[in-house]
């Protein structure tokens, strides 16, 4: 149905996409794998006729008979929303938030003048209700911020498939999701694909989720398709090297064996934080609400722990506290036997002894500021030591980066080398704890597959002790001795990481469990 | 929305009186007498006392606010100490000129700078945005007052269109009176026109690179489809914050142009009420001032949401 053949992009003179050729038939999943400045979405923007300005295409990307990129703007216009639709990563902010979905929804109708206005939200209403938006709780006046990330997406495919184009692309359309979230997205996906004989490009840079939905896989490096053909088939024979190191960085154990101590480094005991609610009438005091429901565990000296959860389950709030940032309103939490509470000025000895690293490699630097200055950024609490350079110099050394390196800026490195330099900063006080917030959940699998080993080897070099925030089953799996699963506020299971995860007793963790998608890799 | 418009109106209600005690005490009750400053100081002692009698100064403050408020929520803002007639009525006066001009300037700057920073957003980085960017940013650094006299000079000296100042009173027409604001509302117009002009370019563009243009440009929508029905209102909400700001300053920020123009307007009252030493025009004046600023502020919190459903709620 559609074919791309050899479609090459370059931006100025700079090559982007080099000869991508493949086809999708109609009913077909193509899933298009590769790490970030690959090309995947490159690709699909091509197709779309939307590569940004001053990009130029060649080859043949050809839907039905015609060649899309010879097509005048005007006419591509016409075929995208009503041939090829469109989802794309960000749901939260893929919606106008101005707009009802109702009206957004309709507008792919109105504006291909395959509808009058009413007839296109009585169609909007339908395409709503097939993507799991019932009427009762999702009517068409609805505005996007009153809905979560999942449904946004719902909103964003019923936008793309309103004309029931015969190409629907799909760029990390689950990646900002949880997982419960990310295999209804997915299964919805699957089965629009089955009703309407859609053809999908699925784009993602994991290969779990092609795994288990696409027909045939192409996996794409340095804007080269370097491998292609059916999943199982490519996920088996594996004959390029690149696709062999994707596939082993997926299913990556940093294979240490560690033996923690018994001695306790962080007591949660009976952790409470409420936050107040906006006030609805004037004297009627709002019932607060609970993010931290009575929760209790520990961390031991030289123990990785993980926590788990969706969004909204009180993770972060949780780790705020831990940190100092957040007051609680019951309980307490104690590092290495003393309180930490927020509001008060931490003692400096109690600042030093943890030390957190959080997800985003890109925004969680001051641009302006070199390394050095960057990873000395914690002495500020702890007062500097005289050999404060000395151990910026050594902190780059252990995460296997150079002592030089402390003189250039942060937009010199890449997203993995971020990561680095901020497990650097997180080092330079010498802590105990290292609080890792989503540490790993934004780097490419490979990158991923190199820090947890980075991890690893500081843990049993240092005797490091780690609470590792994560959304990501297989990563906990890799880097933790035990793990508590959240909900709602409230630690609903706890354990070592290997009986959990192979067998979990509550009824959630197991829904967690059942929807992570899982790559099996066949010997 | 009602919720919102009602809390919105509570604050307004609130921040009116906050500024009167602040008026008030900065006026009456801070140390130094009103009436020996009012009336210089060559003033006999039984000139000024016969001045506090008159001005009620004799009683104790509280009395006195209370009156002062009272007297304003009736209509009465007390009788002008130089011109000797009821400050109401001078204000009344100077009202029909200012407010009008402020008007007509605004709704000038509008319709230029609207469409002058859409036309620039759509082709930023081409001839047409680096000429209006260049352009604006002379609007900017040009003095308001010096396009008033380069617009006599131009207008009314040379083509005789319109007369160099003056105003003939809306009792001579509507039409006179309007030709008499034009040129000083184009004065008023055009720096301002500047600004708008650029902050909706930036907020367009600003706009132009969210994810839901690039939606909306999957759906199928041209450029200029997206910019219409997606990134104009997005783009609205920063517009009509500088808006709110820029009414209220037109309305007493004028005092230079009207000068330039010799129109009778709130400004130059004010202006003349301070060099006379008139405390009790200048007390009313301000206070009027301070309502109208928090009208508009008001007005624009209801435009934004409108605008922005995400507002409402709150």
């Amino acid at each position: 149905m559609i074919a791309v053949q050899g479609l090459s992009v370059a931006i100025g003179g700079t090559p982007l996409l080099r000869g991508v050729s493949f086809g999708i038939d109609r009913g077909q999943i193509l899933g298009l794998v590769g790490e970030s400045g690959s090309g995947k979405s490159m690709t699909a923007l091509a197709i779309m006729g939307l590569l940004p300005p001053g990009a130029h295409a060649a080859g043949r990307v050809v839907l039905d008979g015609t060649d899309l990129l010879g097509l005048s703007e005007p006419q591509m216009c016409d075929m995208r929303g009503r041939q090829i639709g469109m989802i794309f990563q960000e749901p939260m902010t893929a919606l106008n938030p101005v707009q009802s979905i109702g009206d957004q929804v309709a507008e792919t109708l109105v504006i291909h003048r395959a509808a009058t206005r009413s007839e296109a939200l009585r169609a909007a209403r339908r395409r709503l209700d097939r993507v799991g938006l019932p009427e009762g709780r999702f009517p068409l006046g609805r505005f996007p911020h009153e809905l979560s990330g999942g449904q946004r997406q719902r909103v964003c495919i019923a936008m793309a498939i309103a004309l029931r184009p015969q190409l629907l692309i799909a760029d990390e359309p689950t990646t900002a999701l949880d997982v419960t979230t990310q295999a209804r997205i997915l299964d919805l996906l699957k089965g629009l694909v089955e009703e309407e004989r859609m053809g999908l490009l699925l784009i993602t840079h994991d290969l779990a989720v092609v795994a288990g939905m696409a027909d045939r896989l192409a996996v794409m490096r340095a804007g080269e398709i370097v491998e292609q053909g059916p999943v199982a088939d490519v996920l088996r024979e594996r004959r390029h090297p690149y696709t062999r190191a994707l596939v082993e960085a997926s299913a990556h154990h940093p294979g240490a064996d560690l033996r923690p101590t018994d001695r306790p480094l962080l007591q949660v005991a009976g952790a409470v934080r409420d936050y107040p609610q906006p006030r609805l009438r004037l004297f009627a005091r709002p019932a607060p609400f609970r993010a931290v429901d009575e929760v209790s565990f520990e961390v031991r000296r030289g123990e990785s722990v993980g926590l788990v959860g969706e969004s909204g389950c009180g993770k972060s709030t949780l780790t705020r506290a831990i940190l100092g940032l957040e007051p609680l309103q019951g309980g307490e939490i104690r590092l290495d036997g003393q309180a930490v509470s927020a509001g008060q000025r931490m003692q400096a000895s109690l600042r030093r002894k943890m030390n957190v690293v959080f997800q985003d490699p890109y925004g969680s630097f001051n641009p302006r500021h070199r390394v050095a200055r960057l990873i000395a950024e914690p002495f500020h609490l702890t007062g500097r030591p005289v050999d404060a350079d000395a151990r910026v110099a050594e902190a780059l050394v252990s995460v296997g980066l150079t002592p030089e390196d402390r003189h250039k800026f942060i937009h010199e490195f890449s997203g993995g080398q971020r990561q680095r330099i901020a497990i650097a900063r997180a080092l330079i006080t010498r802590p105990e704890l290292i609080v890792l917030d989503e540490a790993v959940s934004a780097l490419d699998v490979r990158v991923r597959a190199q820090i947890l080993d980075l991890l690893a080897d500081l843990r049993a070099r240092l005797g490091l002790s780690y609470l590792f925030i994560s959304h990501d089953l297989h990563v906990v799996r890799a880097i933790t001795d035990r793990v508590l699963v959240m909900q709602a506020g409230r630690i609903v299971e706890q354990g070592p990481t290997e009986k959990v995860l192979r067998a979990p007793e509550h009824p959630y963790t197991k829904e967690l469990l059942a929807a992570a998608p899982v790559l099996e890799v066949p010997p | 929305m009602l919720r919102f418009a009602l809390s919105r109106l509570l604050s307004l209600g609130l921040s009116l009186l906050a500024a009167s005690v602040v008026i008030f005490a900065a006026i009456e009750v801070i140390p130094g007498d009103p009436a020996a400053y009012m009336l210089g100081m060559n003033a006999t002692p039984e000139a000024v006392a016969a001045l506090r009698d008159e001005l009620g100064l004799g009683g104790a403050a509280l009395t006195r606010y209370l009156d002062w408020v009272s007297g304003m929520l009736r209509g009465d803002f007390g009788l002008s100490y130089t011109y000797r007639v009821p400050v109401a009525d001078l204000v009344a006066q100077r009202l029909w000129v200012s407010v009008p001009l402020a008007g007509y300037a605004l709704a000038l700057s509008t319709l230029i700078a609207l469409p002058v920073g859409l036309w620039a957003a759509a082709r930023r980085g081409g001839p047409v945005d680096i000429g209006v960017m260049g352009a604006t940013q002379l609007g900017i650094a040009v003095p308001n007052f010096w396009f008033a006299m380069l617009l006599v000079l131009v207008f009314a000296v040379k083509l005789r269109w319109f007369s160099a100042g003056g105003f003939p009173g809306w009792e001579a027409g509507v039409w006179p009176g309007f030709k008499a604001l034009t040129l000083p509302a184009v004065a008023l117009a055009l720096p301002q026109a500047a600004i708008l002009a650029r902050v909706m370019r930036s907020a367009l563009i600003e706009t132009l690179g969210q994810d839901y243009i690039r939606s909306a440009r999957a759906k199928g929508l041209s450029r200029g489809q997206a910019i219409r029905r997606h990134a104009l209102r997005n783009a609205l909400i920063p517009v009509l914050t500088i808006l709110g700001l820029q009414f209220s300053f037109l309305l007493a920020g004028a005092i230079i142009i009207e000068n330039v123009f010799f129109l009778p307007g709130l400004g130059r009252l004010i202006f003349q009420a301070i060099t006379q030493r008139d405390l009790i025009v200048v007390e009313s004046v301000v206070m009027l001032l301070v309502f109208a600023v928090i009208l508009v502020t008001f007005l624009v919190d209801l435009a934004y949401a409108a605008v922005d459903p995400r507002l409402r709620r709150r």
